[in-house]
């Protein structure tokens, strides 16, 4: 079945928005290529030749379909209900990002721009872009923050040994929403060359909607493989959220499907105090920040909060504004794992199942372990497991071992 | 008889056929009080409006000189109830046009229309909001009620022509022309085509253009006070300020600086 053609195109509005959020918040400068962009979009969407490219393109190259696999250790160490994992964790690159990269590299090939630009928080948005630019034979220069540089070190090495030019930013708490200001900033001066391959569902409409019609096909595909398992729906889907990429794509195809629950996962850092988390819709208020009106984390005077998180992937001030739209709605359930949640689960899906999750993923993983012994047996969850942890084995082997790793 | 000063000084500098030279500094850098000084300071040698930048955390807009200013100015403790207050002292010794310049999360947090309400009785007559384009503006009905503050719109060089007249027809107080694509800062040569896109947006619209983004010396002014009927100046003065901010004589300093650029805007 052909990636993007069965997205629903309801939301968001012809202005961007999803109910009041999202939209364009952007300087003049950009409309003129965020509308090229969404035009570019639409036709690429409507062209049969696109959607071959970009279907052969994912199986051939990334690895999709990813299989959905049924954690049964993990089931019967928690004792409720099935669980069962989205492994995004086996594409190319190790994560889910390179759905939406791939995606956007043919759409900057249509755009005619050669050159490309990323931010990166984990690092693993910025090394599927890499990647999809070698492939392509396109220039890439990817912005992240220092203090992501030092903690996803394996993962800047990757993107150097793709081509890319890795950018160290070091404004602010130099993270991701810095990065994230340094393409905006790269972007307003190349525009006229230059595409921004946005990471995650976040910023500028019609980034929200590319990213996740890019990453839809996770829940398309996990739809169609729990109907052939099981015979049914499951009855509750779990994701961590950053940006919200990984989650909207396995959420979105079930959205219609009123029996299944679904939960996003946030960063509660060391617990929801004031710089120390980073879960916008724990502390969170209205706002509008780097295109996109949602929910983030600001101050009374409107001045964007510090955030923390063990997983720099998750470390950021704003929440995708499909996921402010479905919160609000009460389609969607939002919670928290903090750091420490995070790593027992960390270790609990290396030990079970020999999985080792990326830090974002084991977010999700551990509401999975909150959640699963209090449904019964014969329910079932779907977890995303969105990346796989190798690139944060020195972070764990900090926090768990107390070891310095040297590589 | 026209109430705000924007377009009190505008219909003036028509008659007297000068463009308008137009200053930005970070309000609270380095301190609001600071500020207050350098805004008459530059009263007092011509020039014609201030933009007023009212510090934000996540400037994206903005290059590195304004970038630093904003953080100087947050760390001073500058808050936007603080600006305005500023706005309210300075009204006490001046009648120069005043151009709130900043993002749209300051002032969507503080309220929109409490912001224009309080700004306005505190004696302000525009404000300029970087990530708000006329779209959103149209498209948010929360984003209205602006209590006679002129909304300054920003067009780019990438804004196609068709949209810089339909910008221009609806501008309020004074288009702002952004000279070239990129971030604020200073450049060393112009961009070539200021004139053609002024002309264009000029033919859509009755209301003033002011040429800003990377003009930092006289010979650049007077090239832009040519074609356009005003000049825009700001990181070239914000260096300025931070070169000498913890000097006594911060805010002469900076009028020596300006002096120049104010003189060549009018030179033609
Ligand atoms: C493996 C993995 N999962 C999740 C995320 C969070 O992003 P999003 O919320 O867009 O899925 C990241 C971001 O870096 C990631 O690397």
């Amino acid at each position: 079945m052909s990636t993007l053609a069965h997205a629903p195109a309801s939301l968001p509005d012809s202005h961007g928005h999803f109910g009041q959020f999202g939209g364009m918040f952007v300087p003049e400068t950009l409309m003129a290529a965020l509308k090229e962009l969404e035009s570019e979009y639409a036709a690429a969407r409507a062209d049969a030749s696109f959607q071959a490219e970009l279907d052969d393109l994912l199986h051939n190259y990334v690895g999709r379909p990813t299989p959905l696999y049924f954690a049964e250790r993990l089931t019967s160490h928690l004792g409720g209900a099935k669980v069962y994992l989205k492994r995004e964790d086996l594409l190319h690159t190790g994560a889910h990002k390179i759905n939406n990269a791939l995606g956007q590299a043919l759409l900057a090939k249509r755009l005619g721009k050669k050159r490309i630009i990323a931010e990166t928080g984990a690092g693993q948005h910025g090394v599927a872009t890499a990647t999809v630019c070698a492939r392509f034979g396109l220039q890439c220069r990817v912005y992240m923050g220092k203090v992501d540089m030092e903690r996803q070190a394996l993962n800047v090495a990757r993107m150097r040994f793709l081509g890319a030019e890795v950018v160290a930013v070091t404004a602010g708490q130099a993270t991701l929403k810095e990065a994230v200001n340094e393409a905006m900033r790269d972007w307003v001066t190349n525009v006229r060359t230059t595409h921004y391959i946005l990471g995650s569902a976040l910023g500028s409409h019609p980034f929200p909607m590319i990213v996740r019609d890019f990453h839809r096909v996770i829940g398309v595909e996990a739809r169609r493989q729990i109907l052939e398992k099981e015979n049914r729906l499951p009855d509750m889907l779990i994701a961590c959220v950053g940006g919200g990429s990984n989650a909207i794509g396995l959420f979105h195809a079930f959205l219609d499907d009123a029996s299944v629950k679904m939960c996003g996962v946030e960063a509660g850092g060391d617990g929801i105090i004031q710089g120390r988390h980073a879960a916008r819709f724990q502390g969170g208020k209205l706002g509008v920040l780097q295109g996109t009106k949602t929910y983030l984390l600001a101050n009374h005077d409107g001045q964007i909060e510090l955030t923390h998180s063990v997983s720099a992937g998750l470390d950021y001030a704003a929440v995708g504004p499909e996921h402010a739209y479905y919160r609000d709605q009460g389609r969607i359930e939002y919670t928290y794992a903090t750091d420490d949640e995070a790593l027992s689960a960390f270790r609990t899906l290396s030990e079970i199942e020999g999985l080792i999750p990326a830090l974002e993923t084991a977010h999700g993983i551990a509401e999975v372990i909150k959640r699963a012994p209090t449904m019964d047996p014969s329910a079932i969850i779907i977890a995303n497991l969105s990346g796989r942890g190798d690139k944060d084995v020195a972070q764990a082997a900090r926090h768990i071992l107390g070891e310095e790793l040297k590589f | 008889m026209l109430e705000n000063r924007l377009d009190q000084t505008f219909a003036r500098l028509r008659e007297e056929k000068k463009a308008a030279f137009v200053a930005y500094l970070a309000a609270g850098d380095p301190t609001l009080d600071a500020t207050l000084g350098l805004v008459l300071a530059l009263a007092g040698v011509g020039v014609d409006v201030i933009e007023l930048g009212l510090p934000f955390s996540d400037p994206l807009a903005d290059g590195i000189v304004n970038q630093l200013a904003a953080q100087r100015a947050l760390e001073s403790g500058t808050t936007t109830a603080g600006v305005i207050e500023l706005i309210r002292r300075i009204r006490e010794h001046s009648s120069i046009p005043l151009v709130l310049f900043t993002y749209l999360n300051p002032v969507y947090t503080y309220g929109f229309e409490k912001f224009h309400a309080d700004a306005a009785a505190a004696g302000a007559d525009g404000v300029l909001l970087l990530d708000l384009p006329p779209d959103e503006a149209a498209a948010n009905s929360e984003l209205t009620g602006t209590h006679g503050l002129r909304q300054i719109r920003l067009i780019a060089p990438t804004t196609p022509p068709a949209r810089m007249r339909d910008i221009g027809s609806q501008g309020e107080g004074f288009i702002y022309y952004v000279s070239r694509e990129g971030v604020t800062g200073e450049q060393s040569e112009l961009a070539t085509n200021i004139a053609e896109n002024v002309a264009i947006i000029k033919s859509g619209s009755g209301v003033p253009v002011c040429v800003g983004f990377g003009i930092s010396t006289p010979d650049q002014a007077a090239a832009v006070a040519r074609s356009a009927d005003g000049v825009v100046v700001g990181s070239a003065i914000v260096k300025t300020i931070a070169a000498h901010g913890s000097s006594p004589d911060l805010a002469s300093l900076v009028a020596d600086f300006v002096r120049p650029l104010v003189e060549a805007t009018k030179s033609v």
